[in-house]
């Protein structure tokens, strides 16, 4: 009996200090009569159709919000409300606006509330939203090639070449790969915390980023130390091998985010901006293949053009998956959650890259060395000069 | 034996989400959907729904002055004429302040600063020489006092130091009215900028005496442009005549053709430099000030700073609707923006 009051008991009282709370509040005595309610509203998701704006809301805040008029670029505009228009906590509404969008230039729409609280999203360039259609999902697919798939095949073409450098070169050739992972890594960091400061206070993104971030990282870690426990006692090339894998592996979960990101762009009408993102896109994302086969070229691997194209699906397909999602049912919270995972699996591919050159001496060591240095840099360099093409 | 099943509390669980959908339903209906909108030809452009018509109703008030709007025994608490020996007439007014929310579009409240109760104030109409005495009381949270455009001593003006009349306060302003023509009168109170855009306004209007003269007798309406800045960011996000954003447009302002109609148009509209008016498929006289009986122009269009005003007077040739709205297309598609309904007379 004991046993089973002595968990209870504080949750017991819990309860009662919940009950205390929400009748005699002190945040009410504080806030008194007459004092506005906290209203927090966010646009979710803002499409274009043919005449029409439509805009999913969510309420955010503690406190009721009431929906009472739109502006669209200064002018009170007609609106229907799919869920009504009084929103509770966490309650959702779609608002359809019949408004004559032009193609190609801003709009503002704004919503007010009952106690006349503004709440704006601006609309930088519009263009219709795409529909899962045909040709939509071509186009998405042709951008997920051209910027994923393509370039990491053609960076995976410098193989043969690698197979015939001299360890120190070799040595070089790993920690331009760590430069330029630890490139991505900063970068992922840097837009997923982006975005994540763009969600709903209550999704709390900053925290979601991180997690999953850390998730990423440990299910990858698991996943690499099962494979190397498997392989283990059969092949002492095996493991450059598995290395390539897992590098694979994390650019490819790298480069979903990054198609998710283009995807929503050109869906939100910010990349109608030209060819230039893509063409930046396809020279940054060249190195991503280097870096997939130099841990077989240390190794001396000779794999086959299967093995390669295997690698290379892997690293730059998912690109294409991450365009098609992004255009078609973006949602900021799932670019934060892919954001992060390819921000763990990259930091996890560090780690395996480092632990691969040392096998031999010590850590600081091996960083320390002439090659070694020199290639960080270069990944570095390489990076945030082809990285500028992409603004 | 408990007949309340599983099942029947799913059933009433999913019939209580039901009855809230329709609730929904039900108020959007009454915001005016769209297709109900789309319906009646009107533009997409312009407010959903429809403010209550208590307790202020812009059809009403612009027809109303020194409480007309009013049963005579409620208005004998809020207004008084006594004829004087020389002819002229002592008006006496009870005024207050006080603190109130108002609709200023359908479902947008704004917390205002009112004289009794209402934005804009009560219109004041007295003739040239009349004496008029107004009981001032403040029942708001803030001073507040009322200063009138018009000629009076420095004692009356309510806007100098220490001219403030404190919460729970009471003054009385006693003058003459002159010059005859359009005026306002205002709270002078600082931060004066919000003393203004809160609502702290209204129409002062002096009619010739016999002895200068006088207007032809007309269907007079009483316009105020104004605007509210419902986020205190010195922005309007509402703009109107008398309050409401596009009441007009919703209630039209029903005329007579043939009739002579003179408009009595001030501005307070605070933060943005001017207002105007324009009249669709026509053209009007127009008095500045109102203090001379020859117009100062015939014209469509009128343009007002902040506290300027002007008496139009027009007479509508065809029957039908006539848009007028400001000639800032801004403010017009922000909620400036009505029609005049003109009709045949009955014969």
């Amino acid at each position: 009996m004991r046993r089973i009051l002595l968990p209870l008991l504080p949750l017991a009282l819990l309860a009662v200090l919940l009950v205390v709370i929400t009748r005699w509040g002190p945040a009410e005595a504080l806030r008194g009569d007459g004092y506005p309610p906290i209203e927090r509203l966010s646009f979710q998701r803002v499409t274009l159709e043919p005449g029409f704006i439509v805009a999913s809301m969510f309420n955010d805040g503690p406190d009721a919000v009431t929906i009472a008029q739109v502006q669209i670029d200064d002018a009170f505009w007609m609106f229907t409300a799919d869920a009504g228009v009084a929103l509770g906590h966490l309650g959702r509404t779609t608002l359809r606006i019949p408004y004559p969008w032009v193609h190609g230039e801003t709009h503002l729409v704004k919503v007010l509330t009952s106690t006349g609280t503004v709440f704006e999203h601006e609309i930088a360039v519009a263009v219709e939203t795409p529909t899962p259609s045909m040709r939509f999902l071509g186009i998405f697919t042709v951008i997920g090639l051209y910027v994923g798939v393509i370039p990491v095949a053609i960076g995976l073409l410098w193989f043969p070449f690698l197979t015939r450098l001299t360890p120190r070169a070799m040595s070089f050739l790993l920690a331009l790969t760590v430069g330029l992972l630890a490139f991505l890594l900063v970068d992922g960091t840097d837009e997923g915390l982006e975005a994540a400061s763009l969600l709903p206070g209550s999704y709390q993104g900053v925290v979601l980023f991180v997690l999953a971030a850390a998730g990423a990282y440990l299910v990858l870690e698991g996943i690499g130390g099962w494979l190397r426990s498997r392989g283990r006692g059969t092949d002492e090339g095996r493991s450059g091998w598995i290395l390539a894998i897992m590098v694979a592996v994390g650019i490819g979960l790298h480069n979903f985010g990054e198609g998710l990101a283009i995807g929503s762009a050109f869906a939100l009408g910010e990349a109608a901006l030209g060819t230039l993102l893509i063409v930046g896109f396809a020279l940054h994302n060249t190195t991503e293949g280097l870096a997939i086969v130099a841990p077989l070229a240390r190794d001396r691997q000779r794999p086959s053009v299967a093995d390669l194209a295997r690698l290379g699906v892997i690293g730059g397909v998912p690109t294409v998956a991450g365009a098609w999602i992004g255009g078609f049912v973006y949602s900021p919270v799932w670019a934060v959650l892919f954001l992060a995972v390819g921000v763990g699996a990259i930091a996890q591919v560090i780690g395996q890259i480092v632990r691969h050159m040392n096998h031999e001496a010590v850590a600081g060591r091996v960083l320390a060395s002439r090659p070694v240095l020199g290639g960080l840099l270069a990944g570095f360099v390489v990076m945030y000069v082809t990285g500028m093409l992409v603004g | 034996m408990s007949k309340f099943t599983r099942r029947s509390w799913l059933r009433a669980t999913g019939l209580a989400s039901l009855a809230g959908s329709i609730g929904a339903a039900r108020q959007l209906a009454g915001q005016g959907t769209l297709s109900g909108a789309m319906a009646h030809g009107a533009h997409a452009m312009g407010t959903v729904g429809l403010t209550a018509p208590d307790p202020f109703n812009a059809s009403v008030f612009l027809r109303s002055w020194n409480f007309s709007e009013l049963p005579p025994a409620e208005r004998a608490k809020f207004y008084r004429e006594t004829p004087r020996p020389d002819g002229t007439t002592l008006r006496e007014y009870e005024i207050f302040a006080t603190d109130r929310e108002i609709e200023i579009a359908p479902g947008i409240f704004f917390p205002a600063w009112t004289y009794n109760g209402q934005v804009p104030g009560p219109t004041i109409r007295a003739t040239e020489g009349d004496r008029l005495r107004i009981t001032f009381r403040n029942l708001g949270t803030h001073p507040h006092s009322m200063h009138f455009h018009g000629w009076h001593p420095p004692a009356m003006d309510g806007a100098l130091a220490g001219q403030e009349v404190q919460p729970g306060e009471t003054f009385v302003y006693e003058f003459d009215a002159d010059p005859f023509g359009l005026h306002l009168y205002h709270c002078h109170t600082v931060p004066l900028k919000r003393h203004i855009h809160k609502g702290l306004y209204g129409t002062f209007i002096v009619d010739p005496s016999a002895a200068s003269g006088s207007r032809p007798p007309a269907d007079e309406l009483v316009m105020v442009m104004n605007a509210f800045d419902t986020t205190f960011d010195a922005e309007n996000e509402v703009y109107a005549v008398n309050t409401v954003a596009n009441a007009y447009m919703h209630e039209p302002v029903r005329v007579t053709v043939g009739q002579l109609v003179r408009i009595y148009l001030v501005n307070v509209t605070e933060f943005d430099p001017i207002n105007s008016l324009h009249l669709h498929s026509m053209f009007f006289d127009a008095y500045r000030t109102g203090t001379s009986l020859t117009p100062s122009d015939h014209t469509d269009t009128i343009m007002l700073c902040q506290g300027e005003r002007a008496i139009l007077e027009m007479t509508f040739r065809y029957p039908g609707d006539f848009m007028f709205h400001a000639h800032q297309s801004e403010f017009a598609e922000l909620g400036w923006m009505g029609l005049f309904r003109a009709e045949a007379p009955r014969s």
